[in-house]
């Protein structure tokens, strides 16, 4: 299958391509790593009427630490964010999940901005974004947002940035001394799209959980943070909480959409057991990092 | 519907400077295939799946299929046919033929140029690494067992030469 007609532009500056986003604001699609949006269009399933293709601007590339956060441009390559040290130093969470994301040949070319703004239901970094409480920074001709990650998912593949806006960079809070990360998930095969799992942080202190973060993807239209588990969780030592009251949270918390994977049932019932397994190994890093 | 845009590139593949004019929403691998004729770069489920098309572009192993071959402008590529040609993993090709790593020989140039780059990372050579790091290269013959024996066997060879 090929991809449909377009008129494909290579924009040198931001500037130029956010004056391109405000021209055609719909009509356009960005043109990052293309891991996700190259296959919509060899399949035809996207048939934007203009490709703006943004990897020659600098301005959105590289990992840096900036005032007390590590910023991660929307061009970083998957590859990059995997070998930074800056990453494995300051985010274990994110250094944990980069394995997961894909395969190889995908990972040396996806970006995490990609990622992070075509918001997959099934993807690593934007469950992982949302546990770290980070920010996502967007920009357009009216002017810079930045957007709390709690905010940035909407919907399915649905998120705050408008279609004039682009993606310019995330904002990530180092991981703070006294705390611990977890990312787990379930999938068919290696570096397959998850059918459940957990982005985890909290803070960690002789067994006990306080300010627990667990992002759910995989099984909801959106990672979702399990909002009632996380207050039942908190100030309490793990596992003393019954698996009944964890287990009944969750199912407020999630309402898993079913595909060919998993029915919601299945999901739900795999999302209890890795919420068990994320906890264990939380107080076990916090006990022996 | 407008007529074809194209765009003028200018690249290198396998070492030789390439100076052409493509569509532009022609991707990486049709270009290679039909405009330069390196038909070592295999099309299978052109969505970024099975990994038959797998090229070498500015050093480092990438879908040919999810990039456009304008995408490649100022780039260089390097195809099987390139990688054969400079010897670089001969001894991979040839215990690749020792061990039966390949039977249709469909999926072969992408398992090669991705085992080339866990050479290149000097990942240790475990089972596990080679198949995680093969994972995103599909082959519908060998049931992966031989092509994880050839990779292993070459990266130990390697170790102790």
């Amino acid at each position: 299958m090929k991809a449909p007609r377009f008129h494909y532009v290579r924009p040198e500056s931001l500037d130029a391509t956010l004056g391109l986003l405000a021209e055609y604001g719909e009509d356009a699609r960005i043109l990052a790593g293309g891991q996700s949006l190259m296959p919509t269009l060899n399949m035809r399933l996207s048939q934007p009427k203009v490709l703006i293709d943004i990897n020659r601007i600098e301005a959105l590339k590289g990992i840096a630490v900036h005032d007390g956060m590590v910023r991660i441009g929307a061009l970083a390559r998957h590859v990059e964010v995997m070998n930074s040290p800056i990453v494995a130093e300051a985010l274990p969470l994110i250094a944990e999940a980069m394995p997961h994301v894909a395969h190889v040949a995908v990972r040396n070319r996806g970006t995490f901005g990609g990622s992070i703004a075509l918001a997959d239901p099934s993807a690593e970094m934007p469950a992982c974004i949302l546990a770290l409480g980070a920010s996502v920074v967007v920009d357009g001709v009216r002017g810079r947002r930045t957007i709390a990650a709690d905010d940035f998912f909407i919907g399915l593949y649905e998120t705050a940035r408008e279609p004039d806006e682009l993606l310019v960079e995330v904002l990530l809070p180092p991981q703070k001394p006294g705390h611990v990360s977890v990312f787990m998930e379930l999938s068919r095969r290696h570096g397959d799209f998850a059918i459940a799992g957990i982005a985890c942080h909290a803070r960690v202190a002789g067994g006990v959980i306080n300010d627990a973060r667990l992002a759910y993807f995989g099984s909801e239209a959106k990672p979702v943070l399990g909002t009632r588990t996380m207050a039942i969780l908190n100030g309490k030592a793990w596992p003393t909480a019954s698996n009944e009251v964890v287990n009944a949270a969750l199912d407020e918390d999630l309402d898993p959409i079913g595909n060919t994977f998993g029915s919601p049932a299945t999901k739900l019932h795999l999302q209890k057991v890795l919420t068990r397994r994320v906890l264990d190994a939380a107080v076990q890093r916090a006990r022996a990092p | 519907m407008s007529l074809e845009e194209t765009l003028a590139i200018e690249l290198t593949v396998n070492g030789e400077r390439v100076e052409s004019t493509v569509p532009v929403r022609q991707h990486l691998v049709d270009f290679l295939r039909t405009e330069l004729g390196l038909t070592g770069s295999h099309i299978g489920c052109e969505h970024g799946i099975c990994g038959a098309c797998s090229v070498r572009v500015d050093g480092a192993v990438v879908r040919g299929c999810l990039m456009l071959a304008v995408q490649a402008d100022g780039a260089e590529v390097v195809t099987i046919e390139g990688l054969t040609d400079s010897g670089e993993i001969a001894d991979l090709q040839e215990m690749f033929v020792e061990r039966n790593a390949l039977q249709c020989g469909y999926c072969t140039p992408g398992m090669l140029i991705t085992a080339a780059e866990l050479f290149d990372i000097g990942l240790p050579a475990s089972r596990e690494n080679i198949r995680e790091f093969l994972s995103g290269n599909f082959c519908r013959c060998t049931g992966y067992h031989a092509i994880v024996d050839a990779v292993e066997a070459t990266l130990k060879q390697r170790l102790s030469r």
